[in-house]
C-alpha cells in the first residue's frame, strides 16, 4: 500500500506475462495504458477545474456563478459538452480544411504531451527522458503552431489579426520562461524532471523566489489568462483566432486553454515548489500524488483569484513589459545567481549544492539574498520611473489648464 | 530486416521527412508548402531520437518547428499577392530536376559503396547531455564556437530588426 | 539496427529536393523553406555518423547545434530582407528583383 503505484504495475505486468506477452507487447500495453490513464483522468479532472474556476470567478464579481444544473452547479460543465457536441462545425468558405480542422487537435495534443513528463509521485511518471525540462517547453511550443494555423485557415481577417497578435505574445513569454526555467535546473544539475523534484530538499521557490515569479507570470502568458488575455477578448477583436470555430472545434479550444492553466499551476509546483515531495513522501511514495496535487490546487485557486481580480493588458503593454522588463531582469538574475554560487561553491566551506535540507541551509541563504538584491533593485526602478512618469506628466498638465482654472479661481 | 518498433518508427518519421520534403519543394499553395515544411521538420525531429540524440531532437521542435517555421508562416501570410495564381515554378526547372537526379545519383552511388552494410553502432554514453554542457564551457572544447554564434546571433537579430523596419 | 546507408540515403534525398526547390522555385520564402531543408539534411548527416562512429566524442552533436543556430540566425536575416524587398518591389519573385541585372 505504500507504494500503490508500483504494486499496480508489478501486478499488471505479471498478469501479462502469465498471458504469455512478450516483452515488446508489454512494453506497448503499458504505455497505451499509461497514456489512457493520464487523458482520461485530465479529462474527468477539466470538468472538476472549469466548474471551481467560474464558481470562483463568479464570486469574485459579487456573483453566484452557475448553480442552476445539479447541486451548485456541478453538472453545468456536462451540460455545456453535450451542448457543444450537439452544435454544427460551420467551414467558413474558403477556409482552409486540413489546418482548420487539425488546429484545435494540436492545440489539445500540445497540453496533454506536457503531461507525459510530470511526475505525480516518486514511481508515477509518464516517461522519464533524460532532457524533460526542454522537452516541456518544446511541447508547449507546438500550440503557438496551432493558433497560427487556426488564424490563417479561417480566411478571415480579424482571426488572422488575432493569430498575429496571440503569436507576438507567445513567442516573446517564450523566453523568460525559459531563461527562469534555468534557475531550477542549474540548481539542481539535471534536466530530468523526476531528478529536479528529488533534489527539492529546500523548495527552489524559497532559493529563488524572484524566478519563481517570473516565471509565473511568464506562464499566465503563455496560457492567455487574465491578465493576458486580450487574444479571445470579446470586446477587442471577436473571439481572435477563434472566431470561425464552433461546435466540438471550439470545444478543443476551450478545453485546451482551462488545461492550460492547470497545466503551469502543475509545472510551477514541480519546478518551484518540491512537486511531489512532503512529509513522507520518500518512504511512501503514494503520498506523493497528494501532496502534488494539493500544491497544483493551491496555485491554480491562486490563478483563478489572479484572474479574476487583475484588469486586461493592451498587447503593447504586454509586449514592453516581457521585452524591457522582464528579459533583462530574468538575465541579470541568471547572471547574479551563478555567480554567487560558483564564488560561494569556492571560498565557503561546508557550501554544500545538493544533500538534505540543512546542508542547503546556506545555499539558500545565499541565493535568497542575490534574489532579493535584484528584486529590490528592479523594483526600486520601477518605482523611480513611474515618479518621473506622473512628474513629468502632471508638469506637462498644469500649462493648459492653467487659463480656465485661473479664470474661474478669480 | 528485423520489425522491431525502432525500426517501424525510424520507417515513420523517414517517411514524414520525405514526404513533407517532396511537398515543399512541388506544392503550388505556399502555406501548404510551410505545412510540409513543418511536417518534414518533425519527422527530422524524430530521427534524431532514433539516432539516440534526444537533446537534438527537442532543439529540433524548439527552434525550428516553434520559431523558424512561425517566422517563415508569418512572413508568407505578410507578403501575399491578393493577385492569381501564379506559377510555382520557373523557366529552368526541367535542367534543376535533371541536376538534382544526378546529384543523388552520384551521392547514392558514393554512399552506398563506401558505407554499405554498417549496422554495427557503438552504446551511447548515458551522460551525453552533461557531455555537451562541459563541451560548450570548457575553453578546451567548443566555447570559442558557442560565443560566436551568440554574436552571430546578435548581429542576425540586430540586422533583422534594422533591415524589416519601415 | 538500421543501416547507416539509410540514413545517409535519407539525407541525401532531402538535399538534392532542397536543392531542386532552390534552383526551380519562384518565390523567394519558397527558396528559403528549401535552404532549411538543405541545412536539415546536412544535421541528420552529422549526427548519423557521430552515431554510427563516435560516440565518445560531443563533436558530431555539436557541429549540429553549431548549425541550428546559424540556420536561425540566417532565416531571420534572410525573412527580413524579404519583407522588406515585399515593402519597396511589392514583389516576392525572385525573377523580378532584378534592378541589378545587366
Amino acid at each position: 500500500m505504500a507504494d500503490i503505484f508500483t504494486t499496480i504495475g508489478e501486478w499488471t505486468r505479471r498478469l501479462l506475462e502469465n498471458l504469455g506477452a512478450s516483452d515488446l507487447v508489454i512494453d506497448l500495453v503499458f504505455g497505451v495504458l499509461g497514456s489512457l490513464t493520464i487523458i482520461f483522468f485530465l479529462l474527468t479532472l477539466a470538468l472538476f477545474i472549469i466548474w471551481i474556476e467560474r464558481k470562483l470567478v463568479g464570486r469574485i464579481q459579487n456573483r453566484i456563478g452557475p448553480n442552476r444544473v445539479g447541486p451548485w452547479g456541478l453538472f453545468q460543465n456536462v451540460a455545456d459538452v453535450v451542448k457543444l457536441l450537439t452544435k454544427e462545425i460551420i467551414i467558413p468558405t474558403g477556409a482552409d480544411l486540413i489546418p482548420f480542422m487539425l488546429a484545435p487537435v494540436i492545440s489539445v495534443a500540445s497540453v496533454f504531451l506536457i503531461w507525459g513528463a510530470i511526475p505525480f509521485a516518486r514511481s508515477a511518471v509518464g516517461t522519464t527522458v533524460a532532457i524533460g525540462a526542454l522537452y516541456i517547453i518544446a511541447v508547449s511550443s507546438l500550440g503557438i503552431l496551432a493558433v497560427l494555423m487556426a488564424g490563417w485557415s479561417s480566411n478571415n481577417k480579424y482571426a488572422l489579426l488575432g493569430a498575429f497578435r496571440a503569436v507576438a505574445m507567445l513567442v516573446s513569454y517564450e523566453v523568460p520562461i525559459i531563461l527562469t526555467l534555468l534557475v531550477p535546473v542549474m540548481l539542481s544539475g539535471t534536466l530530468n524532471v523526476n531528478a529536479i523534484v528529488e533534489q527539492q530538499s529546500v523548495w527552489y521557490f524559497f532559493m529563488a523566489p524572484l524566478a519563481g515569479i517570473i516565471f509565473y507570470i511568464g506562464s499566465h502568458a503563455e496560457a492567455a489568462r487574465a491578465p493576458f488575455d486580450m487574444l479571445e477578448a470579446e470586446s477587442e477583436i471577436v473571439a481572435g483566432y477563434q472566431t470561425e470555430y464552433g461546435g466540438m472545434a471550439f470545444a478543443m479550444f476551450y478545453l485546451a486553454e482551462f488545461l492550460h492553466a492547470f497545466t503551469i499551476s502543475a509545472l510551477a509546483a514541480i519546478f518551484f515548489f518540491g512537486g511531489w515531495r512532503g512529509p513522507f513522501a520518500l518512504q511512501v511514495p503514494t503520498l506523493g500524488i497528494v501532496y502534488f496535487f494539493i500544491k497544483t490546487f493551491a496555485i491554480y485557486l491562486f490563478n483563478v483569484w489572479v484572474r479574476g481580480t487583475l484588469p486586461r493588458l493592451r498587447i503593447d503593454q504586454v509586449m514592453s513589459f516581457c521585452w524591457k522588463f522582464l528579459v533583462p531582469l530574468t538575465l541579470v538574475l541568471l547572471v547574479g545567481m551563478i555567480l554567487v554560487d560558483k564564488i560561494a561553491q569556492t571560498f565557503i566551506p561546508g557550501y554544500a549544492v545538493a544533500g538534505g535540507f540543512v546542508d542547503l541551509l546556506l545555499r539558500t541563504a545565499a541565493l535568497l539574498i542575490v534574489n532579493v538584491v535584484v528584486g529590490l533593485l528592479a523594483l526600486g526602478m520601477v518605482v523611480r520611473q513611474g515618479r518621473r512618469e506622473r512628474e513629468r506628466l502632471a508638469a506637462a498638465e498644469v500649462a493648459p489648464i492653467e487659463r480656465p482654472a485661473a479664470s474661474v479661481a478669480k | 530486416m528485423e520489425i522491431t518498433p525502432l525500426t517501424i518508427s525510424f520507417a515513420i518519421f523517414a517517411i514524414f521527412a520525405l514526404g513533407g520534403g517532396l511537398g515543399v519543394v512541388v506544392s503550388r499553395n505556399l502555406l501548404h508548402a510551410a505545412l510540409y515544411l513543418i511536417l518534414a521538420l518533425f519527422g527530422i525531429a524524430g530521427l534524431f531520437i532514433t539516432l539516440e540524440a534526444p537533446f537534438l531532437a527537442v532543439v529540433q521542435i524548439l527552434v525550428y518547428v516553434g520559431a523558424i517555421s512561425i517566422l517563415i508562416t508569418i512572413t508568407i501570410m505578410v507578403t501575399r499577392r491578393v493577385m492569381g495564381v501564379t506559377e510555382s515554378v520557373n523557366r529552368q526547372w526541367p535542367i534543376a530536376a535533371l541536376g538534382a537526379l544526378l546529384l543523388f545519383g552520384i551521392l547514392g552511388f558514393t554512399i552506398v559503396s563506401l558505407f554499405g552494410g554498417q549496422t554495427v553502432a557503438q552504446d551511447v554514453p548515458p551522460d551525453m547531455i552533461e557531455r555537451l554542457g562541459q563541451a560548450f564551457a570548457s575553453p578546451y572544447g567548443y566555447l570559442l564556437p558557442f560565443e560566436v554564434a551568440s554574436i552571430l546571433l546578435l548581429a542576425a537579430m540586430i540586422g533583422a530588426i534594422v533591415v524589416a523596419r519601415e | 539496427m538500421i543501416p547507416l546507408e539509410w540514413y545517409l540515403i535519407i539525407a541525401a534525398l532531402l538535399f538534392c529536393m532542397g536543392m531542386y526547390g532552390i534552383l526551380a522555385r519562384r518565390n523567394a520564402v519558397a527558396i528559403l523553406m528549401s535552404i532549411e531543408l538543405v541545412l536539415n539534411a546536412v544535421n541528420i548527416n552529422l549526427v548519423a555518423f557521430w552515431r554510427y562512429g563516435t560516440t565518445e566524442l560531443v563533436n558530431g552533436q555539436m557541429f549540429a547545434i553549431i548549425v541550428f543556430a546559424v540556420a536561425a540566425a540566417e532565416a531571420a536575416v534572410g525573412l527580413g530582407l524579404i519583407i522588406s524587398i515585399y515593402r519597396n518591389r511589392q514583389t516576392v519573385i525572385a525573377e523580378d528583383i532584378n534592378l541589378l541585372k545587366w
